[in-house]
């Protein structure tokens, strides 16, 4: 029992934990909350469901059809929802937050009239292999979302600190005025980012569909909360602290259902969240207030 | 052009039966002057209960358009949506009965809009009559309250009575949807029931509308091994924990509340959904040219096959269009005073009475998903 509701605990952590890297790659760069991330996250698991139920495609052709479109999501966010609305006087800091939230509605509306409301089965024969460990049925399917989660954070965390464009975007986040004086090109730098993001969105979409057979039009606000509230426990911008946010958050949920009441679930859940950031105010990878932000 | 003519046929009949009936006296009920009726329906057409708001305005429109086809009635729909939201409803029955000015309103969908909108309709003096509203103290809220929709406390008894015999069942998980009137209050009666019965409650497991991974609950109660799992949950939902408990291994049967009754349960979870029983007023494939026609013709009209909701929302239209057509005139008050007395209706659920407190008389039937159908459980 107890290595079931381990294992049940590590998968739905790591899904928690690639959805809320999204929130926190757009976050570190653009100071802003993308409220439309979980319904581009959603977008990609019906784009994943299309693909893999409905044509019968393989299931690497489902990864790379919803990272396609949702990269292409991310764009069009960044083009229509973001840029317009950057750098010019008189608008306010909150109006981005504002427009994506706008994004996020018609997304899901979207997706409410091209998939019809109501679960869908998402179904891949991937999904049906397993194998046992002593009394512990272990699916494959639950080993590659951790994989896929810790690539990605250590991909990311690669990324940010080795490369050229990382550091650019790291420049980009501590001001966007001296990058773009100092050579950046920092249009280019935040398109990249909410496309990097908006795919990975993708990515754990398929993984959702793959994990628990049913997506609807709702898991992008469900999930979409979780990883908000992740990023503000594992530290706003921090790419450990989502990793590490989504894990204690998924593992606190299932636990408190296996030994405590399922009816405390989110109350349990949240209370540990409130407790830590009375304690660390930054989260729990979070850099102190003053020098972190401008 | 064909209409026409039979309006014309219609507007003749009209016009000279009481002529011709006129020297005994009195005209035969129903052959009065057309009553012209506006009716409000209040439903969940955006957002998360969608599905249901789809079935529920397709039983509604089909019942409209019978009923306009025959003499003496024209009613005339009023659809609004209320996203399954209290406040939503309560707006849209604020505009219905003020601003349109209906003589009663259908809906809302969920028990927890009707706890907001009947207060609002009964003080206004407006029948309303909820055709999806099952938790307890519906009709309880006013005189103007009424409801066709087979309450949980009716329903869950006769289910959970016959798996036990069945099955000899002696312990058994409690699983439910914590965040809706309605399968809380499924759960209440399902508690009451297995207490009464001496069932061991092995545990009590919840969870919340739009949930993906039920696999925390399922793995415990998987090793508490109980007989049977009771379940409180809508369809979505439920669908959902049927697949994945399966999967998992728990092959026990289920006993489901009335919202677990739909055929939408087998098209989401396929294989899985079997072993699943419920007690509902609906039964598609039931012996009963009234049912036939419906099912045929729905299913000719939405390609698809009526759910219990569809169904409810049939009768319930053909209610007010039975009340109207005894009250002789579109009034509130009238209108009111008929239904109250209706009894003995025979509609696509069944013989349906309303009682003294204008709740739900009928006899359920329990069925039971077997190889991707349901049939009568015996």
């Amino acid at each position: 029992m107890f290595a079931e509701q381990l294992i049940n605990g590590i998968t739905l952590g790591s899904i928690y934990a690639i959805v809320a890297l999204g929130y926190t790659l757009v976050f570190g760069v653009l100071d802003i909350i993308n409220m439309a991330h979980g319904e581009i996250f959603m977008f990609g698991a019906f784009i994943g469901m299309v693909i893999v139920t409905k044509m019968n495609a393989p299931l690497a052709a489902a990864f790379a059809g919803a990272v396609l479109v949702t990269a292409a999501l991310g764009y069009l966010l960044e083009r229509v929802a973001l840029r317009p609305l950057r750098g010019r006087t008189g608008v306010s800091h909150l109006a981005p937050l504002i427009s994506t939230i706008g994004v996020s509605i018609l997304l899901e509306n979207l997706a409410h009239h091209i998939f019809g409301a109501g679960n869908q089965l998402f179904e891949t024969p991937f999904a049906e292999i397993r194998f046992t460990i002593g009394s512990t049925t272990v699916y494959l399917v639950q080993v590659v979302i951790l994989a896929v989660s810790v690539v990605l954070m250590g991909g990311l965390s690669l990324w940010l600190a080795r490369t050229r464009s990382g550091k650019g975007l790291r420049a980009t986040a501590e001001s966007l005025e001296t990058a773009e004086l100092l050579g950046v090109d920092t249009k280019r730098i935040i398109t990249a980012t909410v496309v990097i993001a908006s795919a990975m969105g993708g990515i754990a979409g398929v993984l959702v569909g793959m994990a628990f057979n049913y997506i609807n039009n709702q898991i992008g606000l469900s999930m979409g909360l979780k990883g908000l509230a992740i990023i503000i426990f594992g530290g706003m911008g921090s790419v450990a602290g989502a990793m590490a946010g989504g894990l204690i958050l998924g593992l606190s949920e299932t636990f408190v259902v296996a030994y405590g009441s399922s009816g405390y679930r989110d109350a349990i859940a949240f209370l540990t969240i409130i407790v830590v950031l009375l304690l660390r105010p930054q989260g729990l990878f979070g850099r102190a207030a003053p020098e972190a932000r401008r | 052009m064909n209409g026409k003519i039979r309006l014309a046929g219609l507007v003749f009949a009209f016009v000279f039966a009481p002529v011709l009936l006129g020297a005994t006296g009195y005209a035969e009920k129903g052959k009065g002057p057309e009553i012209h009726a506006k009716i409000g329906v209040i439903s969940i057409l955006t957002g998360p209960g969608a599905a249901y708001g789809e079935a529920i305005t397709n039983g509604f429109k089909l019942a409209q358009e019978e009923m306009n086809a025959r003499a003496g009635l024209r009613i005339d729909l009023v659809i609004e949506d209320s996203s399954g939201k209290q406040e939503q409803a309560l707006a849209a029955a604020q505009k219905l009965i003020n601003s349109d000015q209906v003589v009663a309103i259908l809906g809302p969908t969920l028990s927890t809009e009707m706890k907001v909108v009947g207060p609002e309709a009964n003080a206004s003096g407006v029948p309303i009559m909820g055709t999806s509203t099952t938790a307890q103290g519906i009709t309880q809220i006013g005189k103007f309250v009424f409801r066709n929709s087979l309450p949980e406390a009716l329903a869950i008894p006769a289910s959970i009575g016959k798996a036990v015999r069945k099955y000899n069942l002696r312990k058994v998980a409690l699983l439910y949807g914590n965040d809706d009137v309605f399968t809380k209050s499924g759960y209440d009666t399902m508690k009451k029931v297995s207490e009464e019965m001496k069932l061991a409650i092995l545990t009590t497991e919840t969870f919340q509308k739009g949930q993906a991974d039920y696999k925390a609950q399922l793995t415990k109660i998987k090793n508490l091994a109980p007989d049977a799992i009771f379940c409180s949950a809508l369809y979505e939902e439920g669908a959902v924990i049927l697949s994945q408990a399966r999967k998992m291994g728990i092959a026990v049967p289920f006993v489901g509340g009335n919202g677990f009754n739909s055929p939408k349960v087998i098209e989401i979870a396929k294989g899985a959904a079997d072993g699943l029983v419920v007690a509902t007023p609906w039964f598609g494939e039931k012996d009963d040219p009234k049912v036939k026609a419906f099912v045929a013709k729905y299913e000719k009209r939405y390609g698809k096959k009526p759910d219990q909701f569809a169904a409810q929302a049939y009768d319930g239209l053909t209610l007010m269009a039975e009340g109207l057509k005894k009250a002789g005139k579109a009034d509130r008050a009238a209108l009111r005073d008929a239904l109250a007395g209706i009894r003995n209706f025979h509609g696509v659920l069944g013989t349906f009475s309303f009682d003294e407190e204008r709740d739900v008389v009928m006899e359920p039937a329990v069925l039971i998903i077997r190889n991707g159908k349901f049939q009568l459980f015996r």
